[in-house]
C-alpha cells in the first residue's frame, strides 16, 4: 500500500516552478483569555472605552513595578503541554526599543530560556511541525495613526494611542522550518486555533487581532541549503496567510531564477493588493539589547503544578478526531471530522448519536447545517436523532430531509416526522408507531383482548395509549392500520 | 512652647502621652527649615500645608482617644525619587519636572499608616546617580556641618534635612552607597537593609537589582524603629522578601559580647589616614566591649566597582528609557516621533545621566554584552561568595563607609571616577544584596565627620543593629 498521506497532500503542490521549494516557519501570537493583565490587576477585555484599562504598571509609571498573573503562566503552560513541549524553569528579559505605544520603552518577554520548548504539532493531514518555543510577553498599546495616506506613523498628523491593550498578556508561538506549502501553513494556523479553543488559552480571533501571524518564507532547490528568509507581517486571515506566502515564494523563485540575491528583510503583506512590500531591511533592525528583567524572579513551575494542568486539559482536536473517526466511520483526515472539531461540535454529534440517531447522517447534518451554530447548538439532539432514523428507514429522501433540516435549524429545533407530515412529505415513522403499539398491548392486555375478539370500542383504550405516548403526535390512521394488520394477520 | 526631642521615638512618645502636639512638632520642625534651607537646600518641595494639615489629623485622633501608630506625628523627609499621590516627584530631574505620580510608593504608605507626617520631598542627585547631589537639576545641597562642602549623595538632600535637623528621620535610597555615604559625610545613621526586605513599589527606578530604601536617623534606634515600619513583605514587588518586617530596635542595646567582627585584610586602598584611625579606633571599641576581631579576605573586593558600573548603568539605560515625552513629564516637540524623543531626552537628562544610559547601552549592545554586562555579572556572583566565605569566619564586617570626609564643591564633579571611587567601600553590598549601615563614628580631616560602615549577611539586620548601638554607645560616651 502506498503512503497514506499520498492521498490527503497533494504532492504536486510541494513543488512550485522550476523545482523550486518553499521553507516557512510561523511566529503565532495569541492573546490568553486571562481575566486581568499580565503583570497588573487591570481587566484583560477587549473592545472597551480606550484607555480605561490602565494603572501605574500598564502605563509604565515611574516606580510601577511587575507581578506576573499565575493564570497567564497556566494558560501558557496549557499550550505548551497541547502542543507536545517541555516546560522548563525560566526567566524574563528586557526587550528594548522605542516606540510610543510601549509604555515602559521595552517589551518584558522571555529570551533564551523560554517557558516551553521542544514540542510539535501533527496536522490533520499528518504531518508533523515542529514547535522551537511558545513563550510568555506583554502586548503592546496600540496606536492609531490620524491623517497621512499610509495609515502609519510616518506622515500621520497625529496619533491616538489606546493603552488597553498594553500588558495583555500573549503567548508566542514560534515553529521550526518544517512548513513546505501555503496549505500546510494553512492548515498549521487552523489547527493551532482550535487547539487553543480547546483548551481555552484563547478566543484565536485572527480578525480581532487576538491571533497574529508572521511568516518566515525562503525558497530553495530540495537537498540544498536553505535559502535567505523575508518574514511577512500584516497578515490577518488564514486565506490571507496562504495568499501572503504563495506570493512572497514566487516573489523570491522570480528574483533567483533571474540570476538576483534575496535581501533578508521584513515585508508588509498588502491583502487589497495581493502583494508584499519592503518594511524593514535587516541593517536597519533594532538592537534589542535583551537582558534579564531585574523587576521580576525566575519562574519555576514545580511538578504538582504542571501535573495539575495536564490532568486538566481537554481531549485535544487530534484526539477529538480519532474519537469522532470511530464513532462515525470517517477517516480522521475527512473534511466532515476536521470541519466538526473545528466548530468543536463533536460533543453535539455524539449527543445526536446517544439519542439513538445514525452517527453518519449525524456528522453530515452538522457539518451541512451547523456552520453557525458554534460549540453548544441549542436544537435538541434528539430533534435531530429523528431525522436521521428518517431517513436511514427510507422514510424520507435526501431532498426532504434537507428541507426539513432547515426547517429544524431554523426554529432551535422540532419534530422531524410532524414537519415532513405537515410538508406532505411520508414521514411517518412506522416502526415507531409500531413499537408503541406494542408497549400499549403490554400496558392494556384485557383491552387488546376484547379488541381481538371484535370489540372494536376497545381499540380506543389502545389508540389512547400510543396518542398519550406520542404526545399526540402519532397518526390515528397510522394507530388503526397496524392494529388491524395485528388482528388479520 | 514645651520643647522639642530631637529623635523620632521620644517624639512619638510625647506626642503620644499628649505632652506635645504634633502641630506644636511639624512648626518647631517648619522654623528650623525656614532658618536653615535657603543655605542648605535640602528639600526640593516642603509639603508645609499638608503636614501642618496631617499633624491636626493627628492631634484629633490623639485628643479623641482614637489607636494611633508608632510613628503618630513624628515628620519624616522622602528622598524625591519615592512616588507620592499627586504630589510632585521629580528624581530631581528636568525630564520629570512637574509630574505628580498617581499613586503613593508602598513605604509612603507603610509610613502614613504608622502616623509618620512627610515634611517635604528632599534633594538627590538626578535619578539617584551619583555622590555629592551636585548633579541635581534643581542645584546641589550642602552639607550642614560645612556649607562650602557637599552631603554626599545621591540621597545628600536627606541625610541634609536630618543633619540640619529639619525633621529627626527621613528615606533615602540606596544603589551603591546612596544612603550609607551622605549620612558619613553629614554625621547622621543610614542604613541600607537586605535587597527586598523594603518594597520597591514606588521608588522611581535607577538600577533595579541593587535600588533599596532605607532611613535616615539621628540615633541607631531610630534608624531601626523606622526600618521596622517600613520593612516587610509588599505583592507589589515580586523581588520583595516574603517575610514579616523584624524586629530591630531591643538588638540595639543588645550589647556585642561574643560576637565576631571582621577586619578585611585586602581592603583597596585609598582612605584617608584620618578614616583609617577612626576604623581601628572602632574595632577597639567592640573588643572592649566583648566582641572578637576575626580577620577575613574579600579578594574580589576591587572589581566590584567596575562590576557596578557595568550592572547600574545597563539597568539604568533600560529603566529610564520611558523617559520619552510622549506620556508625561517633559516634551520638546520636533518634527518626528524619534526627532522628538532625541530632543526631550537631549533637554531633560543631564550629563551624568546620559553619561550613564550611554554607558549601559553600550554595555548591553550585541556584540558587547558577552564582554561587558555577562562579565559583571560574573563579579557580582564572585563578589557573593566572597562574602559567604567571609561571613563563615564573621558575623559582621566592619569597614569605612567612605575612603574621604565630605569634599568641597567642585572638588570631583568633574572628574568621574573621582567620583566613584567615594562608593568603593559601600558598593560590594549592593552587589550582594547584603544590609549595610553607616554609622558616625568621630571626625576626621577638616574637623568634619567620619562614617563606620558595618556589613552583616543577608537578613542579618539584627547583628548589624547590634554592632551598630555599640558603636553609638562608644561615641556618647557610654551612656544613653
Amino acid at each position: 500500500m502506498n503512503d497514506p498521506l499520498s492521498s490527503v497532500v497533494a504532492t504536486q503542490e510541494m513543488m512550485l516552478p522550476g523545482g523550486w521549494e518553499m521553507v516557512v516557519g510561523l511566529e503565532v501570537h495569541v492573546e490568553l483569555a486571562t481575566k486581568t493583565k499580565l503583570f497588573s490587576g487591570s481587566p484583560n477585555r477587549f473592545g472597551d472605552e480606550p484607555n480605561t484599562n490602565i494603572d501605574p504598571v500598564t502605563l509604565g509609571l515611574p516606580g510601577a513595578l511587575p507581578v506576573l498573573n499565575r493564570q497567564a503562566v497556566e494558560l501558557a503552560m496549557r499550550i505548551g503541554i497541547a502542543l507536545n513541549c517541555r516546560i522548563q524553569p525560566c526567566i524574563f528579559h528586557r526587550k528594548n526599543y522605542f516606540y510610543p505605544d510601549m509604555p515602559k520603552a521595552y517589551q518584558i518577554s522571555q529570551y533564551d530560556i523560554p517557558l516551553n520548548i521542544d514540542g510539535f504539532l501533527v496536522l490533520p493531514s499528518g504531518t508533523r511541525i515542529g514547535v522551537e518555543r511558545a513563550h510568555l510577553e506583554e502586548d503592546t498599546g496600540k496606536s492609531t495613526h490620524v491623517g497621512g495616506a499610509t495609515g502609519r506613523i510616518r506622515g500621520s498628523d497625529y496619533s491616538l494611542i489606546d493603552f488597553n491593550r498594553a500588558g495583555v498578556p500573549l503567548v508566542e508561538i514560534v515553529s521550526r522550518p518544517d512548513i513546505r506549502t501555503s496549505e500546510q501553513a494553512k492548515e498549521y494556523v487552523s489547527e493551532l486555533r482550535a487547539i487553543l479553543e480547546v483548551i481555552g488559552a484563547s478566543d484565536a480571533k485572527m480578525e480581532e487581532g487576538s491571533m497574529r501571524c508572521d511568516a518566515n518564507v525562503s525558497v530553495h532547490k530540495p537537498g540544498t541549503l536553505f535559502g535567505t528568509r523575508c518574514e511577512i507581517k500584516n497578515v490577518n486571515s488564514i486565506r490571507a496567510l496562504g495568499r501572503a506566502i504563495d506570493y512572497e515564494a514566487l516573489r523570491q523563485i522570480d528574483i533567483l531564477d533571474n540570476g538576483g540575491t534575496i535581501r533578508q528583510e521584513t515585508r508588509h503583506w498588502d491583502d487589497a493588493e495581493g502583494r508584499t512590500h519592503t518594511l524593514r531591511i535587516k541593517e536597519d533592525a533594532d538592537d534589542y539589547r535583551y537582558f534579564p528583567e531585574p523587576d521580576l524572579v525566575p519562574l519555576d513551575p514545580d511538578q504538582a503544578w504542571i501535573q495539575s494542568v495536564k490532568n486538566n486539559l481537554p481531549m485535544l482536536p487530534a484526539a477529538r478526531r480519532t474519537a469522532l473517526s470511530e464513532l462515525t466511520g470517517y477517516d480522521t483526515r475527512s473534511e466532515a471530522v476536521i470541519v466538526i472539531v473545528e466548530r468543536a461540535q463533536h460533543d453535539y454529534v455524539r449527543s445526536v448519536v446517544s439519542a439513538g440517531g445514525d452517527a453518519v447522517r449525524a456528522l453530515i447534518y452538522v457539518q451541512q447545517s451547523f456552520a453557525d451554530q458554534g460549540p453548544n447548538p441549542s436544537i435538541p439532539a434528539g430533534d435531530i436523532a429523528v431525522l436521521t432514523l428518517l431517513e436511514r428507514d427510507g422514510k424520507l429522501s435526501a431532498t426532504q430531509v434537507k428541507t426539513v433540516l432547515a426547517e429544524i435549524v431554523a426554529n432551535g429545533g422540532g419534530d422531524a416526522a410532524a414537519i415532513a407530515a405537515a410538508k406532505g412529505f411520508e414521514a411517518m415513522d412506522n416502526s415507531a408507531v409500531e413499537a408503541m403499539v406494542d408497549e400499549a398491548i403490554a400496558a392494556d392486555p384485557s383491552a387488546w383482548a376484547k379488541y381481538l375478539a371484535g370489540d372494536e370500542k376497545a381499540s380506543g383504550a389502545i389508540v389512547g395509549r400510543v396518542m398519550k405516548a406520542s404526545k399526540g403526535k402519532a397518526d390515528g390512521k397510522v394507530v388503526a392500520a397496524s392494529m388491524q394488520s395485528r388482528r388479520d394477520s | 512652647m514645651a520643647t522639642i526631642p530631637t529623635t523620632a521615638l521620644d517624639i512619638a512618645r510625647a506626642i503620644a502621652q499628649q505632652k506635645i502636639s504634633a502641630r506644636e512638632v511639624i512648626e518647631h520642625h517648619l522654623s528650623v527649615i525656614d532658618a536653615r534651607e535657603s543655605e542648605i537646600h535640602a528639600f526640593n518641595l516642603v509639603t508645609i500645608s499638608q503636614a501642618r494639615a496631617h499633624a491636626d489629623a493627628i492631634d484629633a485622633d490623639i485628643a479623641a482617644g482614637r489607636p494611633v501608630g508608632p510613628l503618630a506625628g513624628v515628620p519624616i523627609a522622602l528622598k524625591d525619587n519615592m512616588c507620592t499621590h499627586n504630589i510632585e516627584t521629580t528624581c530631581s530631574s528636568r525630564i520629570l519636572e512637574g509630574w505628580k505620580p498617581p499613586y503613593d510608593a508602598t513605604v509612603v504608605s507603610r509610613l502614613r499608616t504608622a502616623g509618620a507626617i512627610m515634611i517635604g520631598k528632599t534633594n538627590l542627585d538626578e535619578f539617584a546617580m551619583g555622590s555629592s547631589t551636585e548633579n541635581s537639576a534643581f542645584g546641589p545641597t550642602r552639607n550642614p556641618r560645612d556649607i562650602s562642602r557637599v552631603p554626599g549623595g545621591s540621597s545628600g538632600g536627606s541625610a541634609a534635612a536630618v543633619a540640619a535637623g529639619f525633621a529627626p528621620v527621613s528615606l533615602g535610597s540606596d544603589t551603591g552607597g546612596s544612603i550609607r555615604q551622605p549620612a558619613a559625610l553629614c554625621g547622621v545613621v543610614g542604613v541600607k537593609p537586605t535587597y527586598g526586605l523594603v518594597s520597591r513599589y514606588g521608588l522611581v527606578a535607577y538600577a533595579s537589582s541593587l535600588d533599596q530604601i532605607g532611613p535616615f536617623a539621628t540615633t541607631v534606634s531610630d534608624a531601626a524603629l523606622i526600618t521596622e515600619v517600613i520593612a516587610g513583605h509588599d505583592p507589589m514587588d515580586s523581588t520583595s522578601i516574603p517575610l514579616p518586617s523584624p524586629s530591630l530596635q531591643e538588638a540595639v542595646t543588645a550589647g556585642v559580647v561574643g560576637m565576631r567582627i571582621g577586619r578585611v585584610t585586602d581592603l583597596p586602598g585609598g582612605a584617608e589616614p584620618e578614616v583609617i584611625a577612626r576604623l581601628d579606633a572602632a574595632f577597639a571599641v567592640l573588643e572592649a566591649a566583648g566582641a572578637i576581631i576575626v580577620d577575613v579576605q574579600l579578594p574580589t573586593l576591587s572589581y566590584a566597582l567596575t562590576a557596578y558600573y557595568l550592572i547600574a548603568p545597563a539597568e539604568a539605560s533600560s529603566n529610564l528609557a520611558r523617559y520619552d515625552g510622549v506620556r508625561y513629564g517633559l516634551r520638546v516637540p520636533a518634527n518626528d516621533t524619534n526627532a522628538m524623543y532625541g530632543a526631550t531626552r537631549a533637554a531633560g537628562f543631564g550629563d551624568e545621566v546620559k553619561r550613564r544610559i550611554m554607558l549601559g547601552t553600550y554595555a548591553l549592545s550585541a556584540g558587547y554584552y558577552d564582554a561587558y554586562y555577562g562579565k559583571a555579572l560574573k563579579v557580582r556572583r564572585l563578589i557573593a561568595q566572597d562574602f559567604d566565605r567571609a561571613y563563615e569566619q564573621a558575623d559582621v564586617i566592619l569597614t569605612p563607609t567612605s575612603p574621604v570626609v565630605a569634599f568641597p564643591f567642585g572638588d570631583k564633579v568633574d572628574d568621574p571616577m573621582s567620583m566613584y571611587l567615594c562608593d568603593i567601600y559601600t558598593i560590594p553590598t549592593n552587589l550582594a544584596g547584603h544590609p549595610a549601615m553607616s554609622v558616625p563614628f568621630g571626625t576626621g580631616a577638616h574637623g568634619m565627620p567620619v562614617g563606620i560602615q558595618v556589613l552583616a549577611p543577608a537578613l542579618a539586620e539584627h547583628a548589624m543593629f547590634r554592632v551598630g548601638g555599640a558603636l553609638e554607645l562608644a561615641t556618647l560616651g557610654g551612656s544613653r
